[in-house]
């Protein structure tokens, strides 16, 4: 069995291995997992300053929506343009240059692994929420459960993609992390996690729609939040996001790759 | 160049040239470094071209910067060559396809691809699955490689708690692991002591007896090159210079010869002048450097007009002659 070109005996490894490896740092997993918190403060914003309203949302609706947005973010956020410019300016990249995995895999792997070791720890934040907002709570149907869970790896995937696009820059600047900057702050405002989407005026929404940032936390959000969504259109854009930034990651990779000096090594 | 079959690696004119930016000192510089930033080419290899045959062990000597690592890093395909060709074993290095990359390893000095904080034996099963052994292969080869390199418990200790040496040692296993058969060695003693130097030393011998990998050497220890590289690659200025067996090489560069004489009584050196230049003189003890052609003639002489209780001819350490080579840059 072979996904992605990959044996599952290659796949399994490097995720046991990952994991093995994010164990040893499970404090600093749980401060990561804490740091993500943004979400509940912008809840505390809006329901203190009864703006929910406006977004067509009452606080219980907001908290779910909060609560959904900072567990999307738990298992979408990405590091990968980090962590290889650190790989490429100190030369760890090269052994992996010359080993038959893509390096990108590698990063992958980590990222899978540090979902899994973040789980508890999402989880117990969560209930940490219901106790405190136990009007708020709900437990999603399994076909919800199912589509959200779906909808957060394609997130993972477009965000993954869109840092990986960024990092095969390093092969360029060194210092792409910098340039990182300009899709985070898209990210910020567009992806939903300060605001849901729906209190954007309508001329900004569609625009908004057009880039790949309301998928990763906003579609997902709302399907894991019950609130309403139109499921087919959502997927169908993580799906084109996905099948236009695979080429292109690829397409810049061989061209990145060519230009690699090696330095450090 | 014309391919010969037999030859494992061949490299034809091989240039490499990277793009540089110098940055002037002070906030001017810093000004003009940031609004007009000047880049320029420069040569690291010029022009270079070899063979290399299966199961040679090949030594790349030169100073810092002179264009060895570069070479090396294009022959396994790590960099791409500006211009001219690399050939190993009917592979194009730099296009890395998946079985050029099995028979091939690289090994850098202080470089690791161990995972810090887990013990080289979970790297060592990725690199299993990475390269496609079985479970079992893994297993033996593991356990042949570490009998081999004297590791033993160290496999199972975090990597972050290991001596150098032994991390070096697991670094090596890693390398090794798929069953290359042309080995890429940069500075693979750097840093490491004495004893750990000479074990790695023996090692890469005996794997190379026992494999018949090919193996490519750079090192700034001269006992490795000695006690390795029949044959060595000097270089200078992203130029090669020397193409040959050592001992040539020691020949062409020292066309003298060493001789230590141990008198039963001190004598002045004026009595010395005659048979050669004289090195040192202390007490009983002289060093006299003299010419090769002349050496029979001179230890006759020696033994007949004085009283010695010991005499020594030797080579002038290569070390010593290869650091005077890359001071003049040109071999006589």
């Amino acid at each position: 069995m072979r996904i992605f070109g990959l044996s599952f005996k290659v796949i399994k490894t490097l995720l046991t291995t990952q994991y093995a490896y994010m164990l040893e740092y499970r404090i600093e997993i749980a401060l990561w997992a804490l740091s993500g918190v943004l979400p509940f403060i912008m809840f505390s914003l809006w329901s203190q300053n009864d703006v929910g309203n406006s977004f067509g949302l009452n606080d219980i609706g907001l908290a779910r929506y909060f609560l959904s947005a900072f567990l999307v973010r738990q298992f979408s956020v990405v590091w990968v343009v980090f962590s290889f410019e650190e790989d490429s300016l100190s030369g760890r990249l090269s052994p992996y240059l010359l080993q038959p995995l893509h390096p990108l895999f590698r990063y992958v792997a980590s990222h899978l692994a540090e979902q899994a070791t973040r789980l508890p720890f999402a989880i117990a934040i969560a209930i940490t929420f219901f106790i405190l907002n136990p009007s708020s709570f709900w437990l999603p149907s399994l076909p919800q459960l199912f589509l959200a869970y779906l909808s957060t790896h394609f997130a993972f995937t477009i965000a993954f993609l869109l840092q990986s696009l960024v990092a095969a820059l390093c092969f360029w600047t060194e210092k792409s992390s910098a340039l990182e900057r300009l899709i985070f702050v898209p990210y910020l405002f567009l992806s939903g996690l300060l605001v849901p989407l729906s209190a954007f005026p309508p001329n900004v929404l569609k625009v908004a729609m057009l880039t790949p940032f309301p998928y990763l936390i906003n579609f997902p959000a709302k399907i894991l939040s019950g609130m309403p969504v139109d499921i087919f259109n959502g997927f169908l854009a993580q799906i084109l996001w996905i099948s236009i930034l695979v080429p292109s990651v690829n397409i810049l990779w061989k061209l990145g790759v060519k230009r690699y000096t090696a330095m450090g090594a | 160049m014309h391919n010969n079959p037999s030859d494992l690696i061949v490299v034809d004119q091989l240039s490499k040239y990277y793009r540089v930016a110098n940055k002037q000192p002070g906030f001017k510089g810093t000004l003009k470094h940031f609004f007009d930033r000047k880049t320029y080419h420069v040569p690291a290899v010029t022009d270079i071209s070899f063979k290399i045959s299966p199961g040679e062990v090949v030594g790349f000597l030169g100073a810092n910067g002179a264009g060895k690592t570069t070479l090396l890093k294009m022959m396994c395909g790590l960099i791409h060559p500006t211009t001219g060709l690399v050939d190993v074993a009917g592979f194009s290095p730099q296009r890395r396809q998946t079985d050029f990359l099995k028979e091939i390893t690289l090994v850098m000095g202080q470089k690791q691809q161990l995972i810090w904080d887990l013990p080289p034996m979970d790297s060592l099963y990725v690199n299993a699955a990475v390269y496609g052994l079985s479970d079992h292969e893994a297993k033996v080869r593991i356990n042949e490689l570490a009998e081999m390199l004297e590791l033993g418990e160290e496999l199972t200790r975090p990597v972050r708690k290991l001596s150098l040496g032994q991390r070096m040692k697991s670094e090596i296993l890693a390398a090794l692991l798929h069953k290359p058969s042309v080995l890429f060695l940069d500075e693979p003693t750097l840093g490491l002591d004495v004893n750990a130097q000479a074990r790695v030393r023996s090692f890469l011998s005996e794997y190379n007896k026992r494999t018949g990998a090919t193996i490519l050497l750079t090192s700034h220890y001269m006992a490795d090159i000695t006690a390795l590289c029949p044959r060595v690659i000097c270089i200078h200025k992203g130029k090669l210079f020397y193409d040959g067996d050592l001992d040539s090489l020691a020949n062409s560069l020292s066309p003298s010869r060493e001789v230590k004489v141990e008198l039963k009584n001190p004598c002045a050196s004026e009595q010395f002048e005659k048979y050669g230049e004289i090195q040192d003189l202390n007490d009983r003890f002289v060093c006299l450097l003299v010419s090769r052609d002349k050496l029979t003639d001179v230890v006759s002489n020696l033994l007949t007009d004085f009283d010695i209780i010991d005499l020594e001819i030797s080579d002038p350490p290569i070390d010593q002659l290869i650091g005077e080579l890359f001071i003049k840059g040109e071999v006589n």
